[in-house]
This record gives structure tokens, C-alpha cells and sequence, in this order.
């Protein structure tokens, strides 16, 4: 049944029908909401059993995620920022452990300068821990993928990351539906780990591993990524059969058909990408969306069959490389190599700078006049960043 | 769409305004969305928060920046703030004033007869909720002036997110908002 819900709380319900046996969390914005619901429920009984730990730290957090989900409970957190920096090193533990940790990121930008807004830096910039990263458009999609998340953090014996944009979509009160509790229970099975820490049956988990086999471990996680690429699928098709809607996988286009441009991006800003498509296809212009929904494992094939018809490519990202350029640009040049199809970089929405309909427009029309550069900075205000530029050291007026 | 813009200030309750009208909508049955503009989050810091309301699903998740309304809880942002910024040529405008739209100056607003009104709804949300809460009075008001939801449904999504007195105290609020903009409609 849908209600008018508030983003946070949609997911605190949704994550306690996923039955976590341990919540372990620090608060940070905008991620706050979430954990407090979840405290909540934990507190009135309505979620048991379920020890709710509310540690000093994201680093205790996320290690305490990692011990629990090792001697076998289904564990979850939520972190964003700055918070998930500091969690960082517990991060890379956890997927070199093979652990199925669920952890939401509330998406906020990355100080310095401090700044609790909206972007991609923080899940960006732990690309390569080997935790598995999923973008929610919607909420209902952020609901949708928390369940689909635990199937396939157990399945594939990786954790994962649901990404949803901090304060766009976390405070945001839209129309949701949160399976009740039955449904949620025949799709997701209590979590059976093939083996786990118990004194009455020992092993190890975490040993030291030498030059002799790290490689082979490092290259499990890898491996087990590119098996995810099989089993997303999968699963966002046993959900659609299950709930009736289209959310998860690995990509997701958007009146692809015959479009000359097409533009890719993640996250919640892909609803204004639409509106804008739909009004430049009344006025008969062929341009189309492509939604990446999982970014890590990098669903290279399937980006490159989406975009086989289109002319030219448009990256929008909420974080780029910084001394490089757009990150998930890259992954999309990687896609179409050899193909000869300009890929143009449109890094947007920085620490929260609205990205609309109304700023992309022009853009889109300058890829299509051929005069948009490879790299560009939507909406940068180039003359504050030029004076600034001009008092540097040496530098050449 | 209808898409509306709060003004106000931090603790006057901006973004429970633009929350409780937004589930008015989908108890009306229509889609709606809501969502705040995040600002310092000091109290008395000026403050946005955002509402959509439409027949069919809506996607964009960006700030509004082309309001058909705008409800300015707070006279004093007329001075600091860019409150009118992107008003639709024939929007609305509810004024939360004590000295009717004397506030706006002699900034003429080339906005459609009627579609300016101001409300003294601190003093009516006093009288009613016993708290300088503008809200609920402006968003009865709302439903009178523009009809973007039904009083009723506003009064229901205020039993849904408050109870006893409290839901009381914002029902009579909405009411006495509603019945200002009423009564001057039909007198």
C-alpha cells in the first residue's frame, strides 16, 4: 500500500522487514533520519530481534558490522561524507572478507570546504573498495533495492552499497510503498552464511594472507563482482515478478529507441534527465536517457549494447577526478572503445548545486552542435573561479 | 503541475507545511512530492521547502524554481530574500501580514486581481494554536485561494501527523485560515 512517506523513513522501515539482526550506526546528515527511525523501531519492540548498537564512530560502525555479520547475523549501517571516510579502512575490510554487509549511503559531498549537501564524492570515492554500489533514482527505488541488496550481498558473498542522494531523496515525502513484512519474508530467506565464527565449530576469518595468495583473494572479490553482473539481473526480475515494478538491475534506458544522444547518469537526478527527454522529443528530437543503476560491478556490455544507436554520449555526474575528469565518464568511454562515439563529461550538482531541467538544456543542444568540450563544469561560475586563479603565485594575468 | 515554494524562517515550521500539503494531495488521490531546501539550519535562518502536486507520477527531484504559488511565512525575507524569483505570470502569492500587503512596498506584482493575499496568520494561529505558528492558517488559506487540496484533506493530513490538542489546535488553525480567505471571497 503506498503512503505519502518521507524518503528516511521508507528506507528505516523497509531495512527492518529485511529482519537485521544487528544495526550498528553513528549518526551523520542526512543519513540521521534513517538511523533514528531504525532506533526507533528497535526500541518499541516493533523489530526484534535486532540489537541496535549506537557507536562512537563510523569506523566502530562498520566494524562492528563486520563482526557481527561474521559469526552470522544479517547486519546493516548507513553512513555518508565525511563518515564514510573515516570508515573507510573497516569499508575495504569488509568486501576483502567476503562479508554481506547492507550499508546506505546517504550521498553528501566531501569537505573541504565542509559542506552537508548533495553530491556523489563520498560513495565515488570508494569505487574500488570492492563493495558492490547501487544508485536510486526514487525512493520507491532506494525502498526496492535494500531488499534486492540483501538477496545478492548473501548470494554473492559481497556487501553492498545503496546509494540514495542525501536530502534530495532522504527528505523528500513522496508516494511510497513498503512491502509488509510477509512479502518481504517470502522473497528474502534468513540469512544462512556457509560458514561463520562459533566457538563450538572454529575457524578463521581474517587471517593474514602473504604474497603466496593475496592475489588470489584480490582477485576473488573480482571475480565475484563480475558474477553479480549475472545475478542483478536476476534478481530485479524475480523482484518485478514478486512486486510489480521495474527497479534494480544494471542499467535502465529511456526512449533509447533511435536516439541520436543520449544521456547517462545515476542517481535521483535521472527525473529531471526525463522530463527534459520528453520535451525535446515533442519537438521531435531523438534524445533518450540511460539510468545506471549499478555502477559497481561496472555493467560495461550492457552500457555498450544501450548506447549501440546513439551518436553521441552525455555524461551528467555528481563527482568527478579531480586533475582528471568525469569518473563515471570513464567507465562509459571504456564501454564504447573503438566505437568512435564522442563521450562528453558534464560534471553537475557539486555540494548540492541544483541540477534542473532548465541548466542541462543548453548543454544537450551544444553536444548536438558539436560545441560541447569533453569536460565541462555545469553551471560554474568561471569568473570567481578565474579571480582566484589570477592571485596565485606566479601566475600570468 | 501546481508547484509551490515556502518562505519562511527556521522553526516556524516551513517544511512541515510543504510535508502536510503535499500528503493532503495523495489523500485528495493525486501525486505529490515534498522536500526542503536545506539552508545554515539555524533557527530563524531563512528557509525553503518545496511541493509538487500533479495527476500523474513526478520525477524531477529539483528545487522549484518556477512556483504557480508561493507562501511567504515570514514578511521580513520580502527585503532579504528573492522571494518572488520565477513566479508564474498568473501564480499566487499568500503574505503572512499583519498590515495587509503593505509589506510588499510598492513593488507591483503584475500578477492577476485576487491572486495576492495576505493574512494576519501569526495572530490567527495565536488565537487558535496558542503558538506564533503561521503554517496551518496559510495553508488553509491555500486551499481556499488556489484549491490545490481540500480542507478536509488537510485537516486529515494534520490528524495523521499530530494528535490531541495539537491536531486540534492545527485543524482550527487551517479552518480560521481557510475561512479568512472565504469570507473576503464572498463578501
Amino acid at each position: 500500500m503506498r503512503r505519502q512517506l518521507e524518503g528516511s523513513r521508507a528506507v528505516a522501515e523497509t531495512v527492518a522487514r529485511c529482519r537485521p539482526q544487528v544495526v550498528a550506526a553513528y549518526p551523520i546528515s542526512p543519513q540521521t533520519h534513517i538511523v533514528e527511525a531504525l532506533a526507533g523501531l528497535v526500541a518499541s519492540g516493533a523489530l526484534r530481534p535486532c540489537e541496535f548498537l549506537n557507536v562512537e564512530s563510523e569506523f566502530a560502525a562498520m566494524s562492528v558490522a563486520i563482526g557481527a555479520t561474521a559469526t552470522g547475523s544479517r547486519s546493516y549501517t548507513a553512513t555518508a561524507s565525511q563518515g564514510l571516510l573515516f570508515m573507510a579502512e573497516a569499508v575495504y575490510n569488509a568486501s576483502g572478507l567476503g562479508l554481506p554487509i547492507v550499508m546506505t549511503i546517504a550521498n553528501r559531498a566531501i569537505g573541504a570546504p565542509i559542506n552537508i549537501w548533495n553530491d556523489h564524492s563520498d560513495s565515488m570515492s570508494q569505487r574500488d573498495s570492492g563493495w558492490i554500489q547501487l544508485y536510486a533514482e526514487s525512493n520507491q527505488e532506494a525502498v526496492d533495492l535494500h531488499m534486492q541488496a540483501f538477496r545478492l550481498a548473501e548470494q554473492v558473498e559481497l556487501p553492498v552499497m545503496v546509494c540514495m542522494d542525501g536530502f534530495v531523496l532522504t527528505h523528500a515525502v513522496e508516494p511510497i510503498d513498503v512491502p509488509e513484512q510477509e512479502a518481504v519474508d517470502a522473497f528474502l530467506p534468513p540469512y544462512a552464511p556457509r560458514q561463520r565464527l562459533d566457538p563450538a565449530d572454529p575457524v578463521t576469518i581474517g587471517a593474514m594472507v602473504g604474497p603466496d595468495a593475496f592475489m588470489e583473494v584480490r582477485y576473488l572479490m573480482h571475480a565475484k563482482q563480475r558474477l553479480a553482473l549475472d545475478l542483478i539481473p536476476r534478481i530485479a526480475g524475480e523482484f518485478a515478478a514478486t512486486f510489480g515494478r521495474d527497479s534494480g538491475g544494471l542499467v535502465r534506458g529511456y526512449r533509447l529507441d533511435d536516439a541520436e544522444t543520449v544521456v547517462v547518469a545515476l542517481g535521483s537526478v535521472l527525473g529531471s534527465i526525463e522530463d527534459l527527454v520528453d520535451a525535446r522529443r515533442a519537438r521531435g528530437e531523438r534524445l533518450g536517457a540511460l539510468a545506471i543503476r549499478c555502477f559497481r560491478p561496472a555493467p560495461l556490455e550492457q552500457i555498450r549494447s544501450a548506447l549501440a544507436g546513439a551518436s553521441r554520449v552525455v555524461v551528467v555526474e555528481k563527482a568527478f577526478a579531480v586533475g582528471a575528469g568525469g569518473i563515471v565518464g570513464q567507465d562509459v568511454r571504456l564501454a564504447l572503445h573503438g566505437t568512435g562515439v564522442p563521450v562528453h563529461d558534464v560534471i553537475a550538482g557539486l555540494g548540492g548545486r541544483p541540477v534542473t531541467a532548465e541548466a542541462l538544456d543548453p548543454v544537450i543542444t551544444r553536444a548536438w552542435t558539436g560545441e560541447l568540450a569533453e569536460l565541462t563544469f555545469l553551471d560554474l561560475r568561471r569568473d570567481v573561479a578565474e579571480r582566484e586563479l589570477a592571485r596565485l603565485p606566479g601566475a600570468i594575468a | 503541475m501546481l508547484q509551490l515554494r515556502f518562505h519562511g524562517r527556521g522553526g516556524q515550521g516551513v517544511v512541515t507545511s510543504a510535508e502536510l500539503l503535499a500528503v493532503a494531495a495523495f489523500i485528495d488521490g493525486r501525486h505529490a512530492q515534498a522536500f526542503p531546501s536545506f539552508g545554515s539550519e539555524r533557527m530563524g535562518a531563512p528557509v525553503q521547502a518545496f511541493c509538487r502536486i500533479d495527476d500523474a507520477p513526478i520525477r524531477a527531484h529539483e528545487p522549484v524554481s518556477r512556483p504557480d504559488v508561493l507562501v511567504v511565512q515570514d514578511p521580513t525575507l520580502l527585503h532579504h530574500v528573492d522571494v518572488f524569483a520565477g513566479l508564474a505570470a498568473d501564480g499566487f502569492v499568500l503574505l503572512n501580514s499583519r498590515h495587509g500587503a503593505a509589506p510588499l512596498g510598492d513593488a507591483e506584482l503584475p500578477l492577476p486581481t485576487g491572486h495576492v493575499r495576505a493574512l494576519p496568520a501569526t495572530d490567527l494561529a495565536l488565537e487558535h494554536l496558542g503558538r506564533p505558528l503561521p503554517g496551518p492558517v496559510l495553508l488553509g488559506a491555500l486551499a481556499a485561494l488556489t484549491h490545490a487540496v481540500r480542507l478536509g484533506s488537510l485537516t486529515a493530513a494534520v490528524e495523521q501527523r499530530f494528535i490531541g490538542a495539537t491536531a486540534e489546535g492545527n485543524v482550527a488553525a487551517a479552518t480560521a485560515g481557510w475561512e479568512h480567505i472565504g469570507a473576503a471571497a464572498h463578501a
